[in-house]
């Protein structure tokens, strides 16, 4: 046994006898930080760190979604025009001003996106959906997704939301639940009459292609809206302005 | 056979007594008080329209006259009770669908009485036994401001009570039972602040319709009675009032009463489940004065906690609590603390927390299954939240850290088993 004395040795320990005796460290002042990320926990215990998306590929991104759709979202919840009972619950004793808050919060994160997971589906229905995603389907009367949520896909400020990057599970169940009038939008209901004009079989089409593709360099929503040449069935209550000055009023 | 006679006659004579009381229990004030007993009317002026708003909120009327999305005081809003869901009465003056056609006097009596206008009875679920406390005044001024309301044409939808529950005839005899109008009694002994808090309390606040306990046919102690009670349907335990145990009453200095209710939170203490409803869409809009009037009257009924708790915690298995501390350890600490210090403002201690310690584990059960935000209000706009747990914690998970929270740093509550986290569980669910 070597029993030469070492300083280091010595210092380190009366160092760290001193701090246990601290009166401080039984119970050292608790700092909790006075800041949204704080307050938004019960949020991102299942949207995911910072509203990244949950793990189980149901709970959506919060994170970089305008924040106009996000408190759209918060008050179709509160308003009972979505339906999930947990959510019920958290938006219930919130305030407008608080609602907007907790939007602006998650809408001004920008994390990167995971690479999107590859389709299983067979290649002609992945072009199928591809083609209703871009170009819709004139026979349908069905418009092309990217018309209202922009070329690259990725939304457009202040109120619509991004279609990448999204689980394919909750792509499916949006899909479903706006067929099944489960989810609904503020009136006039432009979501609502696209899934009426969707065929069954191609939601899938759809949500698949949408979930395997890869996010633009630039996933940000679009600063400006855009501005579709869409009838009068297309009004949208959550997003006044997709109708405003190109569409045909 | 004329024996037999007799006593069918007696019989028959014995149930048209009994029904021509229970009528004249009901609708005898038609006779002895004729419409134009009282007929004060109160001018529509800014001022009554505000004040009658007031009183709305004190009421809380808005919250259960109001249907998820659908426009305020359009009724429609299903109360469950375990008899079935009543649904709520449109408020707004639509001649047809709500009070367009209702007099003051009409009012009155649904508020006075529980009778709608044209003499049919109200289902308790409205709880008449309080509003029945305001007075003639305080309802014409509510009755003038909802009249100022933008009408909407909403039906009532029919109430889905058991049958015969929701049936005159059973209406009448329940309120045979357990409903006579009242009318407010100052106690002369007492403070002015004291009264009004009295009044609030019993009437417009109808505080007991919740933390009174209900029997099997649904009917609290009265409006006096504050001794705490199980929710049905909502599950959730209103506690006992008068114990300083089950509150901090008495104990916690009046202005710090006075801010959790008007604000959700005192720093210490904090509203949850239906308080934070109430909290929200009515204590908030009262004036201090008001809900200081309140703190008062409910301190002074505050009586010396008797029976006396056992603080021999029984031995806790040991794996139930290395389970419990290691549930604590990932999910918990972050917020509440390692001594469930909690941080002062922001999360409740859990150490020495009466909610934490109730004999009625409901609410704690309901708290980490479905955690939640607080009320954000005027004086508590942005409170933080906690996470909710019903996916991601089992019952024995559950069972282990409640039971770990009620038994450390100094906490010594008895141990809750994954039975009653189930049941709890079963019952709450949406």
């Amino acid at each position: 046994m070597n029993l030469n004395f070492r300083p280091w040795a010595a210092a380190s320990v009366a160092c760290l006898a001193a701090l246990l005796c601290t009166p401080g460290f039984a119970q050292k002042p608790r700092v909790i930080e006075d800041s949204m990320a704080e307050r938004t926990r019960a949020c991102t215990a299942c949207h995911g760190d910072q509203g990244r998306a949950g793990p189980d590929g149901y709970y959506p991104r919060l994170a970089g979604k305008p924040a106009g759709y996000l408190y759209h979202q918060l008050r179709n919840f509160a308003e009972g025009r979505r339906h999930y009972g947990l959510m019920i619950r958290l938006v219930d004793p919130l305030s407008d001003s608080y609602m907007r808050e907790i939007a602006e919060h998650f809408a001004s994160l920008h994390l990167p996106y995971p690479a999107p997971t590859p389709s299983q589906l067979k290649p002609e229905q992945l072009a199928r959906g591809q083609q209703l995603v871009t170009q819709g389907d004139r026979a349908l009367g069905l418009p092309a997704c990217v018309q209202c949520h922009g070329e690259r896909l990725t939304g457009a400020q202040p109120h619509v939301p991004g279609l990448l990057g999204l689980p394919l599970d909750y792509l499916n169940a949006q899909l479903g639940a706006w067929q099944t009038g489960q989810r609904r939008a503020h009136a006039p209901d432009c979501m609502a009459e696209v899934v009426k004009r969707l065929p069954d079989q191609d939601i899938i089409a759809v949500s698949s292609w949408l979930a395997s593709q890869p996010l633009p360099a630039n996933a940000s929503p679009a600063a400006q809206s855009p501005q579709p040449s869409l009838d009068a069935a297309f009004r949208c209550g959550s997003a006044p302005e997709l109708s405003m000055a190109g569409g045909r009023p | 056979m004329n024996l037999l006679r007799t006593a069918r006659h007696l019989l028959l004579a014995g149930l048209a007594l009994l029904t021509t009381a229970v009528v004249w229990h009901n609708w005898g004030d038609l006779l002895t008080q004729p419409d134009a007993a009282i007929s004060p009317t109160s001018p529509s002026t800014a001022p009554t329209l505000q004040r009658g708003h007031y009183l709305v909120q004190a009421g809380n009327c808005i919250t259960c006259h109001t249907n998820r999305g659908q426009p305020p005081l359009a009724g429609g809003r299903a109360i469950e009770t375990p008899f079935g869901p009543v649904y709520s009465s449109n408020l707004t003056p639509d001649p047809d669908t709500g009070l367009g056609q209702w007099t003051a006097l009409d009012f009155w009596r649904a508020l006075h009485h529980g009778r709608s206008r044209g003499g049919r009875l109200l289902a308790p679920a409205f709880p008449y036994e309080h509003t029945s406390v305001i007075t003639r005044e305080d309802s014409d001024t509510m009755f003038a401001w909802l009249h100022s309301q933008p009408a909407v044409k909403q039906a009532q939808p029919a109430h889905g009570l058991t049958w015969p529950l929701g049936t005159q005839a059973a209406l009448a005899v329940w309120r045979t039972l357990y409903f006579s109008p009242a009318t407010f009694q100052p106690d002369t002994q007492q403070s002015t602040e004291w009264n009004r808090g009295a009044y609030l309390v019993q009437g417009l606040g109808h505080c007991a319709a919740c933390h009174s306990p209900r029997n099997a046919l649904g009917a609290t102690q009265g409006v006096s009675d504050l001794s705490g009670g199980l929710m049905p349907v909502v599950n959730w335990y209103a506690p006992d009032l008068t114990s300083d145990r089950e509150t901090g009453l008495a104990s916690t200095p009046l202005a710090d009463v006075v801010q959790l209710l008007r604000s959700g939170t005192n720093g210490q203490a904090h509203t949850s489940g239906p308080m934070s409803e109430v909290v929200q869409h009515s204590l908030q809009h009262l004036s201090p004065a008001d809900v200081q009037a309140m703190a008062v009257y409910l301190r002074s009924r505050v009586r010396p906690d008797t029976a006396s708790v056992s603080t021999a915690v029984r031995r806790i298995p040991s794996t139930v609590a290395e389970r419990g501390l290691k549930v604590y350890e990932r999910h918990c600490v972050s917020c509440h603390g390692e001594q469930g210090q909690g941080a002062p403002g922001i999360y409740p201690a859990l150490a020495g927390n009466r909610a934490v310690l109730l004999a009625e584990q409901t609410n704690l059960v309901q708290a980490i299954l479905y955690g939640g935000y607080g009320p954000a209000t005027a004086g508590h706009p942005r409170p933080f939240g906690m996470p909710p747990f019903v996916l991601e914690l089992d019952d024995r998970d559950m069972a282990a850290v409640l039971t770990h929270i009620r038994s450390q740093w100094g906490n010594a509550a008895g141990e809750v088993t994954p039975l009653q986290v189930n049941r709890i569980r079963a019952a709450s669910a949406q």
